[in-house]
């Protein structure tokens, strides 16, 4: 295969593995639903590339469903959000940095290993391809683990999402129709999230999960 | 059409019977109509197996049905080995539907058994017709599922509802542990028929975890010790006919599944092996008779004989799988044939002995035969028929019992021209253990015999005893009769087991039938030879000469004179010989196998209180096993529950955790 559409598929999927790491210490709200947008641009850029690249005509529909969706509807949706919450000058504590981006690193590592490993018969094409989907799987991941802000943790099941969308285009594609509704079940996800969002601060006035656990009288 | 369809349509209408019990329950005729129609269904398939196994076909026939696994179907077939156990269950479950006949009418809530007891006759002959793991499996389960059902039949008594508790989790623990064996024998392609499972290549650790497996699943239903607990519990629960046939033909089901397994499926064995079935079973023969030795409760010493008699046929078991490893195949056929010849006879007296415990409990309401006694004048014939189970179980010749252990301990003495010292120093020590369990069994028998049924009446109850129904008579007097049978003419079954044997072991002990004067002889008729036939006729005429001389000889003076009363002028039947004290030298004695502690309360000399003597067994089984085991279950479910009440945020990070330690493993060492 040729050289520059190998290094020029790895670089994208790299980049949005850089766009995690991004995601991972952003502390306002707008710029992480900027960073956001800008991973799903990655994405849809990623998936156009494999579409070409694969001679493959419907994964250019998944890339318009990434970047209509994605890099568009849901940041603009999730921005009024948050303006209607009236958080978008709250800045929210993420606890250790430093240390998130080692662990992080560390995660990127791991992924790197088991998936050579364990594909090491598989197109080349695929093969880092999928390595780099994990890692934003699992930055995802993480992301959820160490947010306390309800929306944050959206962000992080969103970027976790589009890591999956990754690997399933690396690996000569998915069916559309799978494409199609793994793509409407998240837009089902955000609506109600998003009515869950208002109900939660409705109730506790903060979207800070960490009210929740504070309701059912648990200790931190 | 052939054996193995004829049989399959029996156990259909069986199961149809299961149905007809639920519709008809409540009606009078009920219990009768369902009893015949299992003793003429179990009677059919009886003779369906003994006609495939007499036949001496060997024919292997397969019915594949289109149920089950979609890739495996239900696979069923007649083999010599399947047929003898079919001959087995069957001769026991006619026995037990005939007992039930009269036993049933007594029964006080026959809907909680009618729609049930069919049912469990069919899971146990499909057991022995499945020739696929899954199907084997299923009828497994469905057979311990069914005598649960029967097990709770008594189920307003706190005891039996945790009988049947224990019995339950066992029964899973068991069938779990045959499902990991069938699944290590099916390998990873999912070879699940039989006939796959005999071809299949396996590595070489294999073998020996399959067989840790089958002796833990097959073990537990039997009643191998430490496995034993739930037996103990849940066959006295349930009614005596279902007791019958729980103690004398659901263990050997259990027995079946472990011989189909090691013998068949899982190719040439290895000689340790044999000193892990050797040893539990020596073991499961001395805990089981002690702990029969000592017990008051009839139908529970009656469930504790049937540990020892299994620990008896692993014996022979084991020993065949030691000679087989050897190449002794002469030597191999002749154990494997005592283990069969026990499984055999084990059902015919066991079955009897519970019978007439239905018929002593039935009588007189009581189970205790610390409170029973003098039961021979109000049960003649009860008496007699027990009395002869007891001669049989407690291997005295010409009975039964008898040949089978007799031909055992022929094996044992082949065991020193095996080549291995372990085996060597292992199987005189297991034959010195079997022996102190044929000793304890015969002392076990003379207690329950003669504490129950001897001597004066313990209580109201055993003083106004009656005598069981015709039908049920007639079962007790069928078995009776087959073991005396069997204990005359032994060489006609060695033989009639012969295809049996060989398709177990490869090989067959010579032929019997053909021997001048019916003798017996298993290895050369210089070591040694046994003929029933020529011993009941010496005791026979032995007995008749004794008593025609007596009346000749002896003088016909009479005189009138006061009893001998044995030192005790008080006539009350408190001052006879108890069952504790008949049983206390021997408790005394082995009392530190059960943490037997002994509490004597003396009152001061003015006090009016009455003396007590209290005596503590315990079952070290629990106190090292099972209570460890319950106690850590405990504290674990403890220090889980916290985990129902975690923060949002905690919960996915022990997912998060989860997947990155799985991703490590898979880093680490794929």
């Amino acid at each position: 295969m040729d050289r520059f559409v190998l290094d020029f598929a790895h670089t994208l999927a790299g980049f949005m593995v850089l766009v995690s790491f991004m995601l991972l210490y952003q502390d306002r709200m707008f710029s992480l639903l900027n960073v956001f947008a800008l991973q799903a641009l990655v994405l849809a850029a990623s998936v156009a590339w494999q579409a070409h690249v694969q001679d493959a005509p419907h994964l250019y529909v998944t890339a318009l469903i990434a970047l209509v969706l994605k890099a568009i509807i849901i940041p603009i949706v999730l921005h009024r959000v948050v303006v209607r919450l009236g958080i978008h000058r709250n800045i929210e504590t993420v606890g250790g940095i430093g240390l998130t981006m080692l662990f992080g690193m560390g995660l990127v590592a791991l992924s790197m290993v088991v998936m050579l490993r364990a594909t090491a018969a598989a197109d080349p094409l695929a093969r880092e391809d999928l390595a780099f989907a994990l890692s934003v799987v699992l930055l995802g991941l993480l992301m959820m683990v160490t947010r306390r802000n309800a929306v944050s943790q959206i962000i992080g099941f969103m970027s976790l999402e589009n890591g999956l969308i990754l690997a399933a285009t690396g690996a000569k594609g998915m069916p559309l129709v799978v494409e199609i509704s793994v793509a409407f079940s998240v837009l089902v996800a955000l609506i109600v999230i998003g009515v869950f969002l208002f109900r939660i601060r409705e109730r506790f006035d903060s979207v800070d999960v960490h009210a929740l656990d504070e309701s059912r009288g648990e200790r931190q | 059409m052939d054996n193995v369809s004829l049989a399959l349509m029996c156990v259909a209408a069986l199961l149809a019977t299961a149905v007809l019990g639920v519709l008809v329950r409540r009606s009078a005729a009920a219990s009768g109509l369902v009893y015949s129609l299992c003793l003429i269904l179990s009677l059919a398939i009886l003779a369906v197996a003994a006609s495939q196994l007499l036949g001496g076909a060997g024919a292997t026939e397969i019915t594949r049905l289109p149920i089950g696994l979609p890739w495996v179907g239900a696979n069923f077939r007649l083999d010599p080995l399947s047929s003898f156990f079919l001959v087995v269950i069957d001769l026991g479950a006619a026995a037990a539907s005939l007992y039930a006949l009269g036993y049933g009418r007594h029964e006080d809530a026959p809907e909680r058994i009618l729609p049930f007891y069919p049912a469990f006759l069919a899971g146990m002959n499909l057991v022995l017709l499945a020739a696929d793991a899954f199907s084997f499996l299923v009828a497994w389960e469905f057979m311990s599922l069914t005598s649960w059902a029967l097990v709770m039949a008594h189920h307003r008594d706190p005891e039996n509802r945790r009988a049947g508790y224990i019995y339950l989790v066992m029964a899973s623990f068991g069938t779990l542990a045959l499902l990991l064996a069938f699944g290590l024998l099916a390998g990873p392609a999912g070879g699940y028929g039989f006939a796959d499972m005999r071809v299949a290549v396996h590595a070489a650790w294999l073998p020996g975890l399959v067989l840790i497996l089958a002796l833990l699943g097959a073990g537990s239903k039997a009643g191998l010790v430490p496995l034993h607990v739930w037996l103990p519990l849940a066959h006295p629960a349930a009614p005596s006919h279902v007791s019958a046939l729980m103690s004398g033909v659901m263990t050997k089901v259990a027995i079946y599944g472990f011989v189909r397994i090691v013998f068949d499926l899982l190719g040439a064995p290895v000689w340790w092996w044999s000193i892990l079935v050797l040893g539990l079973g020596a073991v499961t023969v001395v805990l089981g008779v002690l702990q029969a030795v000592l017990q008051r409760d009839l139908k529970r010493l009656l469930a504790y004989s049937t540990v020892e008699n299994i620990g008896i046929i692993f014996i022979g078991l084991g020993l065949a799988l030691a000679f087989q490893a050897n190449g002794m195949t002469g030597a191999a056929a002749l154990s494997f044939t005592a283990a069969l010849l026990h499984i055999f006879n084990h059902s015919l007296f066991k079955g009897l002995l519970f019978f007439g415990a239905g018929a002593v409990l039935n009588g007189t309401g009581e189970r205790d035969i610390e409170k029973l006694g003098g039961l021979i004048r109000t049960m003649p014939q009860t008496a007699f028929l027990v009395l002869g189970g007891c001669l049989a179980i407690s291997a005295l010749p010409p009975l039964n019992g008898f040949v089978s252990e007799w031909l055992i301990f022929q094996a044992i003495l082949v065991s020193p021209d095996l080549p291995q010292w372990g085996l060597k120093l292992v199987i005189p020590a297991v034959g010195a253990l079997l022996a102190l369990g044929a000793a304890l069994s015969a002392a076990c028998y003379v207690r329950a015999f003669g504490i129950g049924f001897l001597g004066r009446p313990r209580s109201p109850a055993a003083s106004s005893a009656h005598e069981a129904d015709r039908l049920s008579l007639a079962a007790m007097f069928m078995l009776l009769g087959l073991c005396v049978l069997a204990g005359i003419l032994p060489g006609f079954l060695i033989d009639a087991v012969a295809p049996a044997v060989r398709e177990a072991v490869g090989h067959a002990m010579p032929a019997q039938a053909s021997l001048p004067w019916l003798s017996i002889v298993p290895v050369a008729e210089s070591r040694s030879s046994y003929n029933g036939l020529l011993i009941f006729a010496f005791i026979v005429i032995a007995t008749l000469l004794t008593v025609k001389s007596i009346h000749r000889l002896a003088s016909r003076a009479m005189r009138r004179g006061p009893a001998w009363d044995c030192g005790y002028p008080e006539p009350s039947p408190l001052t006879q010989y108890t069952a504790d004290s008949f049983a206390q030298p021997l408790r005394r004695v082995f009392g530190e196998f059960f943490l037997a502690r002994e509490k004597v309360t003396m009152p001061k000399p003015e006090d009016p209180l009455p003396a007590r003597l209290e005596v503590r067994l315990r079952d070290l089984a629990w106190d090292m096993i099972y209570f460890p085991i319950e106690r850590t279950v405990a504290l674990a479910g403890e220090k889980f529950n916290a985990l129902q009440f975690l923060t949002i945020r905690r919960y996915l990070g022990l997912v998060f955790a989860a997947l990155v330690s799985l991703l490590l493993v898979v880093a680490i060492w794929a």
